[in-house]
């Protein structure tokens, strides 16, 4: 099983979750966060205090996978999340231990849809 | 100080006036609830400082453009400039038991609200530039002329005959008239129709509240006197507002299952802004019919045909002050009564059929000068300054970009 974390541009949002359901995937965590990579962010200024390193706002998205649908998510992830400018995000892949339902305690890959 | 100043009268007056203020820090809310978190700054700094270089415009030339000693019919020259001659005396041809400075500063809140209604139209895109240099001309050359017209000693469309109480057509049809122009020009936002819902409905709800409120100063207010016709014009606006909420709600619980607050505002703001033009006119179970009706047709016009024409208003001021203003100018034709005010005229519903073809006529050419001239206007500023920001700004947003701040700093 894998753990698939992708930090996009916010406005494509919808886009990907578009992409991710005609892949089946439809399960999925959503959180706001800030960040910057090549991207540089703007600089902010509150009266006498000037913040330079400033952070951009980006979308995180979390879903766990089983092997064989990794490829298809990133695929879809990049598919609806693209843009070509600097700014698109990244997808990082993380091996995942275990995965369980709390509803009714199923463990492994049948846990995960 | 002369004798006809009345100390009842100028109390509610200058009450009226901190009323009206208040309504564009209303809006501010009301509108930077609505759009996105990352531009909810770039709306209320727009309000703001119209508030500034209105009120600046309006001594300088502005209120003596609007209502001072005519010229033509169609203008008041600038013999008041500075408010030269407006002193603290009354000037009976306005108003006869308040002082004249009071009269200006409260007509000034009107003509600082009216460019702000259009922020509606070009929110989330516009330049901040762009935006100061478009809302002072716009002033100048459309809402001064106007006002002029309407309620200038001499103004041409002052004797015709049309009623509008408060200032349903030179505010409400006028900013929603150049909001549909200004939608047209400047064009769609990213990705419209799939656009951000709002990111603060508290703000939206609570800016709803401080235009409820603050409109009691725009229409009773509008009576220059504390007595019967403003005591009138208040219980109208308030009937006009609620009856509007209730027709609203009502009605989306039918169409879409459940009601919601977001909608529920919007009837209210409708129903305001129906109620304008009549206000001074009608009994309180008119103004409830103007608020629900309006509440029904503004509805109509925001869920229903904004989206098939595709045209993107992005806080429906046109949809709400255009149509709802429109909506209110035809209305008063039909429920007007001089029972209510001897010194006007009656509506069709009170045996005369002529009242609703001069509210009619006015209401057109009135709207045509001003879509015309704000397309224009638009255009204008467009190629020498450029309306609107790359598209990069405005997917970063526009407080970053053009204020250098984020509203929310939650990280750090």
């Amino acid at each position: 099983m894998k753990y698939v974390v992708a930090i996009i541009q916010p406005d494509r949002l919808d886009d990907v979750i578009a992409a991710l359901g005609e892949e089946e995937i439809n399960l999925m965590t959503v959180t706001d966060v800030m960040g910057r990579g090549r991207q540089k962010g703007v600089a902010e200024v509150y009266r006498s205090h000037v913040e330079r390193n400033g952070l951009l706002h980006k979308i995180k998205i979390e879903i766990a996978v089983s092997d064989n649908h990794v490829w298809q998510t990133v695929d879809a992830i990049t598919h609806g999340a693209r843009t070509g400018s600097i700014g698109d995000g990244k997808i990082f892949v993380l091996d995942l231990e275990e995965c369980v339902r709390i509803r009714t305690g199923e463990t492994g890959v049948s846990a995960l849809a | 100080m002369t004798e006809t100043i009345n100390s009842g009268d100028t109390a509610w007056m200058i009450v009226s006036t901190a009323l009206v203020m208040l309504m564009t820090p209303g809006l501010a809310f009301f509108y930077g609830g609505l759009v996105r978190r990352k531009n909810v700054l770039s709306i209320m700094m727009q309000c703001f400082m119209l508030i500034g270089v209105i009120s600046v415009q309006w001594v300088l030339f502005g209120y003596s453009l609007a209502f001072g000693p005519d010229h033509g019919g169609v203008i008041g020259g600038l013999s008041w400039a500075g408010l030269n001659g407006v002193g603290l005396e009354a000037n009976p041809d306005y108003a006869a038991t308040i002082p004249h400075q009071l009269f200006m500063v409260f007509q000034m809140m009107f003509a600082v609200i009216t460019p702000a209604l259009i922020i509606g139209a070009f929110a989330e895109r516009m330049k901040f530039s762009a935006f100061l240099v478009f809302s002072i001309l716009w002033t100048t050359i459309v809402y001064d002329p106007m006002a002029h017209w309407i309620w200038g000693v001499g103004g041409f469309l002052r004797e015709y005959g049309a009623l509008d109480f408060a200032g349903g057509t030179v505010v409400h049809i006028n900013a929603g008239m150049a909001a549909l122009a200004a939608a047209l020009v400047i064009g769609k936002r990213r990705g419209y129709p799939e656009v951000s819902p709002p990111h603060n409905l508290p703000f939206a709800i609570l800016g709803a509240a401080l235009l409820w409120f603050g409109w009691f100063g725009f229409n009773a207010g509008s009576a220059l006197s504390a007595n019967g016709l403003s005591v009138s014009a208040f219980v109208a606006t308030h009937m006009a507002a609620a009856a509007a909420a209730v027709a609203w709600a009502v009605l989306e619980w039918i169409t879409r299952k459940r009601p919601t607050a977001l909608g529920l505002i919007s009837g209210v703001v409708a129903g305001l802004v129906a109620v304008t033009p009549a206000a001074g006119f009608v009994t309180p179970l008119g103004a409830m019919a103007i608020g629900a009706l309006a509440g029904l047709v503004c509805y109509v016009a925001v869920v229903v045909v904004k989206r098939k024409l595709g045209y993107d208003d992005s806080l429906d001021a046109f949809g709400v002050h255009g149509v709802g203003g429109m909506v209110g100018a035809l209305l008063t034709g039909l429920w007007a009564t001089t029972v209510v005010n001897p010194a006007a005229a009656d509506g069709l519903f009170h045996g005369n059929s002529k009242q609703l073809l001069l509210q009619f006529v006015a209401l057109i050419g009135c709207a045509a000068y001003s879509f015309v001239l704000s397309f224009g206007l638009l255009k204008l500023v467009d190629k020498f300054i450029g309306l609107r920001v790359e598209s990069e700004k405005e997917n970063i947003g526009l407080d970053l970009t053009q204020h250098s701040e984020s509203a929310y700093t939650v990280v750090g």
